[in-house]
């Protein structure tokens, strides 16, 4: 065998082994919608509860059960689209680069992401039963930094720095409940659109 | 250093062998028609390969039904991870003499 066969050889087993053990059809510009469409939803969350006219600092708010309602189901859509949008691109990229959408990586990877995800949405739904509103955007940051952090180990390794990023947002969020919104609309739109366009500058 | 050929393990000269064993010492376990999809291999190549790999006492196959559907896996054994080891071994020190 000359260098060149010993090469390939060894560029066989990295590639079986890094395609065998993370699902790399995520979307780098799937990232970057669902980080507009964060944007968006912290928007209107914030012209529904502050109105057009007030200013961007600190502030103690009570909000009524009209609005609370609204801001779930803002919530659920912004969450939808994203869901969409993220299977959907993964969808086409993984058709591209020849890797299936549900295989062994992308179970692994669900399901890492299921665990935290899942008891965090279940802390949000008690917190809004027992009225703790402010609590919400930053236990929503710091269960979703835990997700990306556990589920990067199936995927790219830039996701456990988006997860470590969404953590500490959250944590500042829980110091400065006034903050929430901004700190969300921090968490879930800019962070997202950043890592969106280094993961589509790295690999797409 | 001197060139090392002992390390050479002429199971793996095969790609498929030598595949099936990098995704089973990266994963734990891994199920044939996930193996056959990665690989893009035929049934009977990639059986085949399976039998010599479990002859050699470098995997373990588990049969079980999901769904009433076959479903077989496959783990490697402390002996395969430790010939893949020393075939990578090999292969390295094989590059180095070459390099030179």
């Amino acid at each position: 065998m000359n260098q060149d066969d010993l090469i390939k050889e060894i560029g066989h087993i990295r590639s079986m082994m890094e395609k065998s053990s993370k699902f790399i059809s995520i979307s780098g510009l799937s990232g970057i919608l669902i980080g507009l469409y964060a944007l968006l939803g912290a928007a209107l969350a914030y012209i529904k509860i502050d109105g057009i006219q007030s200013g961007l600092d600190y502030q103690e708010r009570t909000i009524d059960k009209s609005t609370v309602t609204f801001l779930i189901l803002l919530a659920l859509a912004v969450l939808a689209a994203s869901l969409l949008t993220g299977i959907w691109m993964a969808g086409r990229k993984a058709r591209r680069i020849k890797q299936s959408i549900w295989n062994v990586t992308s179970r692994s990877l669900l399901f890492a992401l299921a665990v935290p995800l899942v008891t965090g949405g279940i802390v949000c739904i008690i917190w809004v039963i027992k009225g703790y509103y402010m609590l919400v955007a930053s236990t929503l940051l710091v269960f979703y930094g835990l997700a990306l952090t556990a589920g990067s180990v199936y995927t790219f390794k830039e996701v456990r720095w988006l997860g470590l990023l969404e953590i500490m947002l959250g944590l500042l969020a829980l110091l400065l409940p006034g903050y929430g919104l901004w700190l969300w609309a921090a968490g879930f739109g800019l962070l997202h659109m950043i890592y969106g366009f280094i993961v589509y500058k790295k690999y797409e | 250093m001197a060139l090392d050929l002992s390390l050479y393990d002429k199971v793996f000269e095969n790609r498929v062998r030598l595949q099936v064993m990098s995704i089973l010492v990266a994963n734990d376990e891994y199920d044939f028609n996930s193996l056959k999809e990665l690989l893009e291999v035929t049934d009977g190549n990639l059986a085949s390969n399976l039998k010599t790999l479990e002859k050699e006492g470098y995997i373990t196959v588990e049969k079980r039904f999901i769904d009433r559907k076959p479903n077989t896996r496959y783990r490697r054994t402390e002996q395969g991870k430790k010939a893949f080891e020393n075939h990578l071994t090999a292969l390295e020190s094989l590059i180095r003499q070459q390099g030179r």
